[in-house]
């Protein structure tokens, strides 16, 4: 195949990989100690943002009794895009809304990884001292415009010079993605054999669409157990596959949807955590990722080691090119040196993954390190992310090994943008307090006395991503 | 005095009523009525294109000019050009691109932004060029999905209507 070839060839420069991030925590502990979730929905027009962040937050508090507002000594606000509410400044009434003034607030937004950004820069907040408690709060109303106008406000997060004009689509760059990931990973295995490139690359890309759906059928199953989920379903390889195309090789299915929701975190210190709740969540470890806005600028390099890899598993792996997010990675090294994780797959015990395609899920698992690059599909039909218990409809002996988005994920939860991150440490939580069956009125999805579990959120085509890392606080 | 607008219970059928008399009311499951009016929002930027104008000013010439470092020890090559490199920091210079290259990746969008909903379907290409250490994002024409595969050869056509966009270039598979 030319490309691979002459690309080694036209790539003798390549630039230095991703910094390493120095080791280990600096600061004060900081545990989770309540959150709230409203129900994620394609549009809640009874509700402003103010008010669902509101409801979110009577949540947290109802959880916590004898914690009042005038215990936590500020807030930290989050939501993507101005345009979606046409009132910017929005964070500013939220902080109004729910009776903060005059205490410090800062708006945080940084796309899709927004909600794990905020969720961070609370973690730093209590973290430094400056606060002994801060309310993380974020939310999005995607509704209020059409859904392809929707999409055009998403893709103005991409370069407007270079890639906005040609078509303005996200879906249409993380297709680019996964094509690429397809040559990569299964054209350039699996069907290394046939020797019609155009028919080679047609089966691997079938086989890569079929591998997608066994996703998108886990987390939309898991979902029909999440009463806060925008979509569950009982879907099928079939029934994911015939669903619509939006942008070859990737149907609606595959894709995350537009939404209306809120979720809030409190986090604080050690002392406090244990004057309100018997069950806390610690945060071990805080990780931040970047990369180029534009795809097109991803260079040709070596892959950033995680301590249970070595250099010659990628000998001959142009990286992170368009098929991986080095931003996921340098994320996930950062965050697990400082909580001490050496073997994610030995010492996690479940992930909540932006999965807003089924196919950034599974480049995501090579990244986190559960599997090595090129290994994201078979580790797919293993079964290792799926959880044990619920039927899927197709075999997945490994299930259990290694439960990503035991909720649903954006898959089948829905992403309201500002709110996602926030989300997904709120079902960590729940996860890591055992107290799903509680909050979710079923056990179902309960993991068994998990330890510890990551959250991740991602920005457009992985140019922000952001990992921390839980752990059970008691 | 204005009659109270009509009351819907399907969010779809409330942005229907917008389009006609720009007001409705949305009536939820739990009984809350809430007004919905229309709030439009248009504009015009004064955009400048700033350090990357030779690149557009180029494809109106039809030129394709990338960009590559010009400090010795570094020397990355850019197929979408900037003024600064980022791998060492040093300015770059203005180079002409080769006109044929080859698929490093590309789709075909069945769906688009709300702007570019007409023009669907559109094949999405990502570039590589000999010698070039990034790739380029195009639109990719006369070619149907069922033609398209990584390494095939293409080529740059030019708009000879030039808008100054991006779109301004096309690549299309090499005869």
């Amino acid at each position: 195949m030319p490309a691979r070839a002459k690309k080694s060839k036209s790539t003798a420069r390549r630039p230095a990989p991703a910094p390493r991030a120095k080791s280990g925590s600096s600061g004060r502990r900081v545990y989770m100690i309540t959150g709230g979730v409203t129900k994620f929905a394609k549009a809640h027009p009874a509700m402003d943002f103010r008010l669902m962040v509101k409801r979110a937050y009577d949540y947290a508090l109802k959880e916590m009794p004898g914690l009042t507002k005038d215990r936590i000594d500020g807030t930290r606000i989050s939501y993507f895009s101005d345009h979606f509410s046409r009132q910017l400044k929005a964070a500013s009434m939220v902080q109004d809304y729910l009776g903060m003034n005059p205490k410090g607030s800062v708006r945080i937004e940084w796309g899709g990884a927004t909600g794990g950004e905020c969720f961070q820069a609370a973690y730093e907040a209590v973290a430094s001292g400056r606060m002994d408690v801060c309310l993380a709060a974020g939310y999005e109303t995607m509704s209020r415009v059409a859904t392809w106008k929707g999409n055009e406000f998403i893709a103005l997060a991409s370069d407007t010079n270079f890639d906005f004009p040609l078509g303005g689509f996200y879906t249409g760059y993380y297709a680019l993605m996964v094509i690429r990931h397809i040559y990569e990973y299964l054209r350039l295995t699996r069907f290394a054999h046939i020797k019609d490139e155009r028919e080679a690359q047609r089966m691997a890309i079938a086989e890569g669409q079929r591998i997608m759906s066994l996703v998108s059928v886990k987390n939309h199953r898991n979902a029909l157990h999440n009463p806060y989920a925008q979509y569950p379903k009982k879907s099928t390889v079939q029934s994911v596959l015939n669903s619509e195309m939006i942008s070859y090789p990737l149907t609606r299915d595959q894709i995350c949807t537009m939404s209306d929701g809120a979720a809030c975190a409190i986090l604080t210190t050690e002392s406090v955590a244990r004057e309100f709740t018997d069950k806390p969540v610690q945060v071990i470890g805080v990780g931040t990722g970047t990369d180029t806005m534009r795809l097109a600028d991803r260079p040709f390099g070596k892959v950033p080691l995680m301590p249970h890899e070595k250099a010659k598993d990628y000998e001959h792996l142009p990286y992170p090119g368009v098929h991986s997010f080095r931003a996921g990675r340098a994320a996930g090294i950062e965050a697990y040196r400082m909580a001490g994780i050496t073997n994610p797959t030995k010492q996690l015990d479940f992930i909540e993954l932006h999965d807003a395609y089924a196919s950034s899920e599974i480049q995501t698992y090579e990244d986190l390190g559960l599997c090595k690059y090129g290994e994201g599909y078979a580790y797919t039909e293993h079964g290792d992310p799926f959880l044990k218990g619920i039927d899927y409809g197709f075999p997945v002996p490994n299930a259990g090994t290694m439960p990503v988005n035991p909720s649903g994920g954006l898959i089948a939860c829905g992403h309201p943008v500002g709110a996602t991150g926030l989300m997904q440490a709120v079902f960590a939580f729940w996860q890591l307090q055992g107290t799903i069956p509680k909050h979710f009125g079923d056990p179902t999805l309960q993991l068994k006395n998990p330890q510890r579990g990551a959250i991740h959120s991602h920005a457009g085509t992985g140019s922000v991503v952001t990992v921390s890392i839980l752990k059970r606080g008691f | 005095m204005r009659p109270k607008p009509p009351v819907y219970d399907k969010f779809r059928d409330v942005q229907a009523e917008l389009d006609k008399s720009g007001a409705a009311i949305f009536h939820d499951a739990d009984g809350v009525e809430s007004l919905i009016i229309r709030f439009p929002y248009s504009i015009n930027y004064i955009h400048s294109y700033a350090e990357d104008s030779p690149f557009f000013l180029g494809l109106a010439e039809g030129r394709l000019r990338g960009s590559h470092c010009t400090k010795k020890s570094c020397g990355f090559v850019y197929a979408t050009p900037r003024s600064h490199c980022m791998v060492c920091g040093s300015p770059t210079e203005w180079i002409d691109l080769p006109k044929k290259g080859r698929l490093h990746s590309w789709t075909t969008c069945h769906f688009g932004s709300e702007a570019f909903l007409k023009e669907t379907p559109y094949n999405l290409a990502l570039v590589e060029f000999d010698g070039v250490g990034s790739v380029l994002l195009v639109r990719l024409k006369d070619a149907v999905e069922s033609d398209l595969y990584v390494g095939m050869p293409v080529e740059a056509r030019f708009d000879p209507n030039p808008k100054y966009s991006i779109t301004d270039v096309w690549f299309v598979p090499s005869k």
